[in-house]
C-alpha cells in the first residue's frame, strides 16, 4: 500500500482581497498554443501573481513507453514535440544507442545532421510567425513562415512517408535511404530558405511595431536563466553560450563550422533575434552536411532492431533540440523493454520562469512573453 | 572533469560524516552516480554547486525511479561438514533487496561545460518512510521537476517551496510511475 499523500494546497486558486481580479487564462485561450492554462492575478491590467496549471494533455507516455520494447517507442516520440518529430526520434535513439553501446555509420549520421536542422528551420521560423501572430499581425508572418516549412514537410514525406510523424530514426542509423534526387532537392530548398529569411527580416526585424512591443518586455536575467534549467534559444537570447552541439559534439557536430547566436538583454525581442541568426547558421551546418554527405550503409547491419536487450545499466543522453536540452534517461534491467524511460522535456522546464518574466508586465504581454517560450503542449504534459 | 571518485572525496573533505557511496554502471554509456545521504544531500549540492573547480550550477534532469522489494538468486560458497570433512561447496541463495523509491539528478556545468555528474537520493522504504530533502533550494529548475516525482512516484520533497501535484488532478490518490500502480483500485473511475 502506498502512504497516504500529505494534505495539498488546492491547485490553482489564491487569495485575493478586494482590487486584485484573478483571472484564468486557457486552457482553451488562442495565445496558450495548445491546452495550458495560467492563473493570473491582475491589479488593472498589470500581472502581479502567475500559477502555470499543466496536465490537460497528460497521457503518462513514460509509462506507455516502460510497456514498449526500445523499438516501439520510436514512433511515440514523434508525439512529443509534434512539430520537432525528427529531432525527438534523434534524442531518444541517441540514448538507446548510449546505452547499448550502437555505432551509427557516416552516412546516416550527416542525414541526422541534415533533417535536424531543417527541423530547427521551419520550428523557428514558426515560432517567430506565432509570436508576431500573438502581438496582432495575424495570419501574414506565419503563412510565410508555412509556407516554407511545407516544402521541407515534402521533403520529409519523400523520406520517410509522412509529413510530421516520420518515425524515421533507428538506433544505429537511419530506417532508409534519401531517395532520388533528394539532396539536390534539399539544397534548392535550403537556397530559397536563405532568400525567404531575407524577405522575413527585411518585414518584421526592424518594424517599429515589433520593436515597440517585445524589446525590454519579458526580461530574463543570466544567472535565473541558469539556475532554472532554461535550455536553448531562450537561454541564449540571455547571454549564455550553451549550445550542446558545441558542448558535447554529439554525432558529428564537431565537423562543421557554425557560431552560437547570443543576445544581450534576454528580452522577447532577443528571443526573437537568437533564432533568427540560428536559423542562418543552420543554413550553413545543412549546406556543408549536404555538401559532404558520403555513401554508404545507412544502418549497422548487426544492430537487432527487434528484441534489443542492452546489458543492465542506465544512460542519459541529450540533444540540442530546438527548443531546448531534449533528454532521454534510460535504465534496463537486461529485459526487452525498458525498465526506466524519462524524457527530460525542455518545454516544461522552460516555464519554471515564466512568472518571473511576466512580473510587472501586463497581461497583452503575458501571451507574447509565452509565445517567446516556444512550448508544445504534447511535450510539457506528455 | 574531476573522476566522480575525487569528487566524492572533496565532498567527504567538505562535509565530515557525509555518507556517500559510488554507483557502477554496466552499460557501455559509463555514467555512475554518487548516492548521497538525506542529511548533507543539501549542502553537498550547494557545494557541488558552488565550489570553484567543480560549479555544477546547471541541474538538467531530476527524476524517480521506482525499485520495489525484489529476491534475487546467487551463487554462494558455503562450507559445509561432508563426512565429517569441512568442504566448500556452492549454493544457491536467495537474498532480499528492500524496496525503495530513488530521485535521480543529472547535474552540468554550464560555466565549465563539463557533466554530467549524477546523484542519487533513496527512501528509507516505498511506503512510510518516502521524505527527501528537496534540491529546489539549489537549483530552481528541479522545482517543476520535483513536482512531477512527488506527483507520479510519490516522494515527499521536504523542503520544496511549492509541492502539489502537477500532472494528475488534484483529488487523485495514487502514484501512476510506480511499478505496482493499478488503474482500477486507483479511483480513476470514479473521478
Amino acid at each position: 500500500m502506498n502512504a497516504p499523500p500529505p494534505p495539498l494546497a488546492p491547485t490553482g486558486r489564491s487569495q485575493t482581497a478586494g482590487d486584485l481580479l484573478e483571472v484564468s487564462m486557457g486552457p482553451h485561450h488562442p495565445s496558450t498554443h495548445g491546452v495550458f492554462r495560467m492563473n493570473v492575478v491582475l491589479d488593472g491590467e498589470t500581472v502581479v501573481k502567475l500559477t502555470p496549471v499543466f496536465g490537460y494533455l497528460h497521457r503518462n507516455h513514460e509509462k506507455i513507453a516502460e510497456k514498449n520494447s526500445y523499438l516501439g517507442s520510436i514512433p511515440y516520440t514523434d508525439r512529443l514535440d509534434y512539430i520537432c518529430s525528427m529531432t525527438n526520434n534523434w534524442a531518444y535513439v541517441l540514448s538507446v544507442e548510449k546505452l547499448a553501446g550502437i555505432a551509427v555509420p557516416e552516412r546516416a549520421e550527416y542525414i541526422r545532421v541534415i533533417v535536424g536542422e531543417m527541423t530547427r528551420l521551419f520550428n523557428h521560423a514558426c515560432l517567430a510567425g506565432f509570436l508576431l501572430q500573438d502581438m496582432g499581425a495575424l495570419g501574414t508572418p506565419l503563412m510565410y513562415a508555412f509556407r516554407e516549412r511545407e516544402k521541407i514537410l515534402d521533403l520529409f514525406e519523400a523520406l520517410s512517408g509522412s509529413r510530421m510523424m516520420c518515425n524515421y530514426m533507428r538506433f544505429g542509423g537511419c530506417r532508409c535511404d534519401l531517395p532520388e534526387g533528394w539532396p539536390e532537392k534539399a539544397a534548392r530548398i535550403g537556397a530559397g530558405f536563405e532568400s525567404f529569411l531575407d524577405e522575413f527580416e527585411a518585414l518584421l526585424t526592424g518594424n517599429e511595431i515589433l520593436r515597440a512591443r517585445s524589446e525590454g518586455v519579458g526580461v530574463l536575467p543570466r544567472e535565473l536563466a541558469v539556475n532554472s534549467g532554461v535550455t536553448g534559444p531562450g537561454l541564449r537570447a540571455s547571454g549564455v553560450n550553451y549550445d550542446i552541439r558545441k558542448v558535447d559534439k554529439y554525432g558529428i557536430y564537431d565537423r562543421f563550422k557554425f557560431r552560437v547566436p547570443l543576445g544581450e538583454r534576454g528580452d522577447v525581442f532577443d528571443r526573437y533575434m537568437v533564432r533568427i541568426l540560428e536559423m542562418r547558421e543552420s543554413l550553413m551546418i545543412l549546406n556543408q552536411a549536404l555538401h559532404d554527405l558520403p555513401d554508404g550503409a545507412i544502418i549497422d547491419p548487426k544492430v537487432r532492431l527487434r528484441n534489443l536487450r542492452p546489458k543492465a545499466g542506465e544512460a542519459y543522453g541529450r540533444i540540442e533540440s530546438p527548443k531546448g536540452e531534449l533528454g532521454f534517461y534510460l535504465i534496463s534491467d537486461g529485459g526487452p523493454i525498458p525498465y526506466r524511460y524519462r524524457v527530460r522535456p525542455p518545454s516544461l522546464i522552460n516555464l519554471t520562469v515564466l512568472e518571473d518574466m511576466c512580473m510587472g508586465h501586463t497581461i497583452a504581454d503575458v501571451v507574447i512573453i509565452l509565445g517567446s517560450i516556444d512550448i508544445v503542449l504534447g511535450e510539457v504534459d506528455r | 572533469m574531476q573522476t566522480l571518485e575525487q569528487i566524492k572525496d572533496r565532498i567527504a573533505a567538505a562535509l565530515p560524516g557525509a555518507r556517500l557511496a559510488v554507483i557502477a554502471n554496466a552499460s557501455p554509456a559509463g555514467q555512475p552516480s554518487l548516492l548521497l545521504d538525506h542529511e548533507h544531500a543539501l549542502e553537498a549540492a550547494r557545494f557541488l554547486r558552488d565550489a570553484p573547480e567543480l560549479r555544477f550550477d546547471y541541474a538538467s534532469n531530476a527524476t524517480g525511479v521506482d525499485w520495489p522489494e525484489r529476491t534475487v538468486k546467487e551463487r554462494v560458497k558455503v562450507k559445509k561438514m561432508i563426512d565429517g570433512v569441512e568442504k566448500e561447496t556452492e549454493e544457491l541463495a536467495e537474498r532480499k533487496i528492500p524496496g525503495c523509491l530513488e530521485a535521480v539528478y543529472h547535474l552540468y556545468s554550464m560555466e565549465l561545460g563539463q557533466g554530467p555528474l549524477i546523484i542519487r537520493l533513496r527512501t528509507g522504504n516505498r511506503t512510510d518512510r518516502v521524505t527527501l530533502p528537496s534540491l529546489t533550494p539549489v537549483w530552481r529548475s528541479c522545482e517543476f521537476q520535483e513536482r512531477e516525482i512527488f506527483d507520479l512516484f510519490g516522494i515527499v520533497f521536504e523542503g520544496h517551496p511549492d509541492l502539489r501535484r502537477i500532472l494528475m488532478w488534484d483529488g487523485f490518490e495514487d502514484h501512476p510511475m510506480r511499478k505496482d500502480y493499478a488503474p482500477a483500485a486507483s479511483g480513476e473511475a470514479k473521478a
